[in-house]
């Protein structure tokens, strides 16, 4: 394959740019091509924008104004982040063809900064699933291993940036959707503070959890892309006032005195060896760096998984209602009557897993349920920030590893959805709990299923409320401590 | 078949058994905000179909709602007028039902903490109605049923609506039509709504049931629908009540059915829409997407500040201060524009009674009988400064009262103003002066001491003449002109 930006992370090749040393043009092209050859080994896009890429970068290239932040990078956008004019179908059969009317705010504040989108990824439908099969049009595939799944529900952002077909790619992180593919494929996802990033024109899914998250391929790639699309929007009335977080690592935060803690409960006796294994050595090479290594406990860590599938369905259960064959989408008629039509657009239009978290949803919020399931997760997810506030009254950061496991086989797991769900044990917490947490590269691991392979790891490392820039700077502090970050798949074109 | 009625019993034709009903009535008003609840499209009515939309209001993925600050302001004040109280803590909620010009399926609406509680209005009975709640909530897009298929208006989606809810606390018909005008006339003068029902923005809906009279509890209640004036609300009620007092003689109990019946205003009659089976299941939680509400002591006060002596206050204002009847005192509050109206006119001409004989007479005449084009006073061109120089002119003399009349109908008509238009009408024609001279020599004649008073130094004496003189002339002379003539035709004399 071809190499379009010789493993240049997108601070590296902005600079690269800006010094005239690669033209805008010529590396949108590398990137095209390199994307339209991936595409039968990786599924990584839904849909390549060759032509508006191109005339955007021709336009960047004629353009005298100050070259932004991002000038020249591209980047890829998940299927259920709003660009207008392009297609938003969320990788459902039911939004098929929509074309979304307006930009998110992330993908408008990229567009302001230089960045060159070309194209859509691939995702579980509606972001709903940890393994990119849920995908009405086919699953990506880790290109470190194509028989095996990159994760989900970001699946095709993750497996483009891991695969080095573009730098940075947006996702969107609900119950660890970023973080856990992130892990998967080897590279940086960072979920920022709930409310750090706009969520307008991010198609909803559990709106409290909800979260538009970057894949990047260095430490340094987050922040500058959290300087990008951070910062308070007035368009989302959840959106914290708070200044973007600064672009770059500021060398703050220092190894030395550093304590991170370890929560007992995210390294259950049932995490696979090989992840324990990669985790507790990164934690190792902290230390011998200066890190305090710190036990801190998550008591309530057990109740978060019960408690993530029903607040997120339940969310769900009510923002996917206006997915109705009316006023866009697919629309299937009925024997005439509007519920006729209703029901079955929907029957056509949802696949399994969406129907079957629609359906739960919807049983979580019924009258005389509601308060035993949607009420007594609202109340277990107080529990859980607790926890986290009290942890963090010990510690600076909370590391742990970010997946339970490597990336599993195509297939295993679609006919169990419960054993899907696990995949999210590690990550739903810090999404109940509202708090930034990266899945930093952290070496490599053999899946149980075939002892020859290696595949990576990631270590989740997770920050108090709004402490956004520490959790990036000690992302950073453990990049330096190997080059795991640096190595890509045989699959990818680097 | 016609039924005796005794104060709020009716009497059945057939069995002469007593029955007494129970009202209770839930209104929604649209409040009057330049721009929709949770979007900037501004509030429009007759506008061409779905010009006044964006992401927001249509529902569109992504999309996410920002409370319009103004709606809170008016609602607050909405409850201060009615005597509610506000709550300081209070959020919106979804409420989830699917229906074609719900663009969401949900509808962002109040739940469990309604934005206030309590609050009434007395009626001139004595009967205090009680408000169980007031909430705010979204209205719906318009749905129009055609041949060629249903069409949905999304105008009107996301407009902001007040519902009030009563206590079952009224007892007739005519109960119902006095609380809706007290309703809409303290809605209108506190300046939350304009509350015109022909615009849709006034709407109601009642609920009544029928009991032996003495009978313990409640019976059956029926929701009437399609109402869409105060008189549809009344006759409706005329003829629901009889049909369910004459269902119960003719089947007994459980005669009366749980269910939903349209007034039909041609047929005058009520009749089945669709029966209840059990409680819908809206499936109501709070909406993630908005933030909680406080309603500081400041917002509330700011409100009380604006909030204008109602209509109440003013009535009695009128009868104690301004010596008015009580009708006259009614008809000048009819609505806000006619009591700033009167006010300002009577403040200029000092003479309130004179202003409201004046307003009711001819200005709400004319407005009634369609003879200006104008909704209001407030939209009269013959302003209350106009009205008062045509009052100042008539006492003094100047215009006879049948002038005066004719002069305000041709400022209304033609919009001109009262000069020009006693120009045009030649209300000042100048008298010729022998016929000026006959004049004043009859009033002295007729008034012989008059002449005797004048010449002992008494000038003031001549007043007596310059009546009569005036009257003669038809309001035309001007009335220095008949002082000079009568001093002249005195002191000649002697």
């Amino acid at each position: 394959m071809n190499a379009p930006f010789e493993g240049l992370d997108a601070t590296g090749l902005r600079d690269a740019i800006c010094a005239g040393q690669r033209g805008v043009r010529e590396t949108t092209a590398a990137c095209l091509d390199a994307i339209e050859a991936s595409q039968d080994t990786l599924g990584a896009f839904l849909t390549i924008e060759r032509e508006s890429a191109l005339a955007r970068a021709e336009e960047l290239e004629r353009s005298d104004a100050e070259p932004g932040p991002l000038h020249g990078v591209p980047v890829a956008i998940k299927a259920n982040l709003c660009w207008e004019g392009h297609e938003t179908n969320c990788a459902s059969r039911l939004l098929e063809g929509w074309r979304a009317p307006y930009s998110a705010t992330s993908v408008e504040r990229l567009l302001a900064a230089g960045a060159v989108p070309v194209g859509v990824t691939n995702m579980d439908e509606f972001a709903m699933g940890s393994s990119g099969e849920n995908s009405a049009f086919g699953p990506a595939r880790n290109p470190w291993d194509t028989t095996r799944i990159p994760g989900g529900s970001s699946s095709g952002s993750a497996v483009a940036v891991a695969a080095r077909l573009v730098p940075l790619a947006l996702g969107s992180d609900t119950g660890g959707s970023v973080r856990q593919p992130a892990a998967l494929c080897g590279v940086y996802g960072y979920k920022p503070t709930y409310g750090r990033v706009s969520r307008y024109g991010l198609v909803a899914f559990g709106s409290s959890l909800d979260q538009v998250s970057p894949f990047v391929t260095s430490a340094r790639d987050l922040a500058l892309c959290m300087s990008v699309i951070g910062g308070h929007d007035p368009r989302d009335s959840t959106s914290l006032e708070l200044d973007a977080p600064s672009a770059a690592l500021r060398g703050e935060v220092a190894l030395t005195g550093l304590k991170v803690g370890v929560p007992k409960e995210h390294f259950p006796p049932e995490l696979d060896k090989g992840t324990r294994a990669a985790c507790e050595a990164a934690l190792a090479r902290l230390e011998e760096r200066g890190c305090e290594l710190v036990e801190v406990s998550l008591p309530h860590a057990s109740y978060a998984i019960p408690t993530y599938y029903v607040v997120a369905t339940a969310e769900a259960s009510s923002n996917l209602a206006r997915f109705d064959g009316v006023a866009y989408g697919q629309r299937v008629d009925g024997d005439g009557s509007l519920n006729s039509m209703f029901a079955a657009t929907r029957a056509a239009g949802f696949g399994d897993e969406v129907k079957r978290r629609i359906l739960i949803g919807t049983y979580a919020l019924s009258a005389g349920y509601q308060d035993e399931w949607y009420g007594r997760a609202t109340r277990a997810r107080t529990l859980l920030r607790r926890d986290y506030e009290a942890a963090f009254e010990r510690c600076d950061v909370i590391a742990a590893p970010t997946s339970p496991t490597v990336a599993f086989p195509l297939g295993e797991r679609t006919e169990d959805p419960v054993s899907m769900y696990l995949a999210d044990i590690l990550t739903v917490s810090a999404s109940l709990a509202g708090l930034p947490a990266v899945s930093a590269p952290a070496g490599f691991a053999a899946p149980a299923d075939d002892p020859t392979k290696s595949l990576p790891v990631g270590l989740q490392l997770t920050g108090p409320h709004a402490c956004d820039e520490r959790v990036i700077e000690v992302a950073g502090l453990l990049e330096s401590t190997s080059d795991d970050h640096l190595k890509t798949p045989s699959g990818g074109a680097a | 078949m016609s039924w005796e009625r005794d104060g709020h019993v009716w009497i059945s034709p057939q069995t002469g058994a007593r029955w007494v009903p129970t009202i209770g009535l839930e209104v929604h008003a649209q409040l009057s905000t330049k721009t929709k609840l949770f979007c900037g499209c501004e509030v429009s009515f007759g506008a061409p179909p779905n010009t006044h939309t964006c992401p927001v209001c249509t529902g569109q993925p992504g999309a996410l709602p920002v409370l319009n600050e103004a709606v809170l302001e008016l609602a607050v004040r909405a409850a201060l007028a009615l005597g509610a109280d506000v709550a300081r803590e209070t959020h919106f909620d979804r409420k989830n039902y699917f229906y074609c010009d719900l663009p969401k399926n949900f509808q962002t609406s109040q739940y469990d903490h309604p934005f206030c509680s309590g609050g009434g209005i007395e009626l001139s009975s004595g009967v205090f109605v009680r408000l169980n709640r007031i909430h705010m909530e979204e209205d719906a897009g318009k749905t129009m049923h055609t041949e060629a298929g249903s069409l949905v208006d999304l105008n009107r989606a996301g407009v902001p609506l007040i519902e009030s809810v009563t206590e079952a606390d009224l007892s007739s018909p005519e109960d119902a039509y006095e609380y809706l005008t007290r309703f809409r006339e303290i809605l209108q003068f506190a300046g939350v709504s304009t509350a015109d029902m022909e615009k849709g923005e006034l709407r109601c809906d009642v609920n009544v049931s029928v009991r032996p009279e003495g009978e313990e509890g409640l019976r059956t209640k029926v929701e009437v629908k399609n109402l869409n004036s105060f008189r549809h609300v009344q006759s409706s009620l005329e003829h629901e009540i009889p049909r369910q007092v004459a269902a119960y003689e003719a089947e007994g109990a459980g005669a009366v059915v749980q269910e939903t019946r349209l007034w039909d205003p041609d047929r005058e009659e009520t009749r089945t829409m669709r029966v209840k089976e059990g409680e819908s299941d809206y499936r109501y939680f709070p909406c993630p997407d908005l933030p909680e509400l406080h309603l500081t002591e400041e917002l509330i006060e700011s409100q009380r500040a604006l909030l204008p002596e109602l209509p109440k206050e003013r009535r009695a204002r009128y009868q104690s201060e301004l010596g008015l009847s009580e009708y006259d005192a009614g008809v000048l509050t009819g609505s806000r524009a006619t009591a700033d109206y009167f006010e300002e006119a009577a403040e200029r001409s000092g003479d309130p009674k004179a202003t409201a004989n004046w307003v009711s007479n001819e200005l709400l005449r004319a407005l009634g009988a369609g003879e200006v084009k104008a909704a209001s006073l407030a939209e009269l061109s013959f302003r209350p400064s106009d009205l008062s120089l045509v009052i100042q002119k008539a006492a003094s003399g100047e215009l006879h009262s049948k002038g005066a009349r004719e002069l305000v109908r041709e400022c209304l008509r033609t919009g001109e103003g009262v000069e020009e238009t006693i120009q045009s009408l030649g209300l000042d024609e100048v008298i010729d002066d022998s016929q000026l001279e006959a004049w004043c020599e009859e009033a002295l004649e007729a008034n012989p001491r008059v002449r005797d008073e004048v010449l002992a130094g008494n000038a003031k004496a001549l007043g007596a003449c310059i009546g009569p003189v005036m009257k003669a002339s038809g309001g035309k002379a001007d009335p220095k002109r008949i002082t000079e003539v009568l001093k002249g035709l005195i002191e000649g004399s002697s």
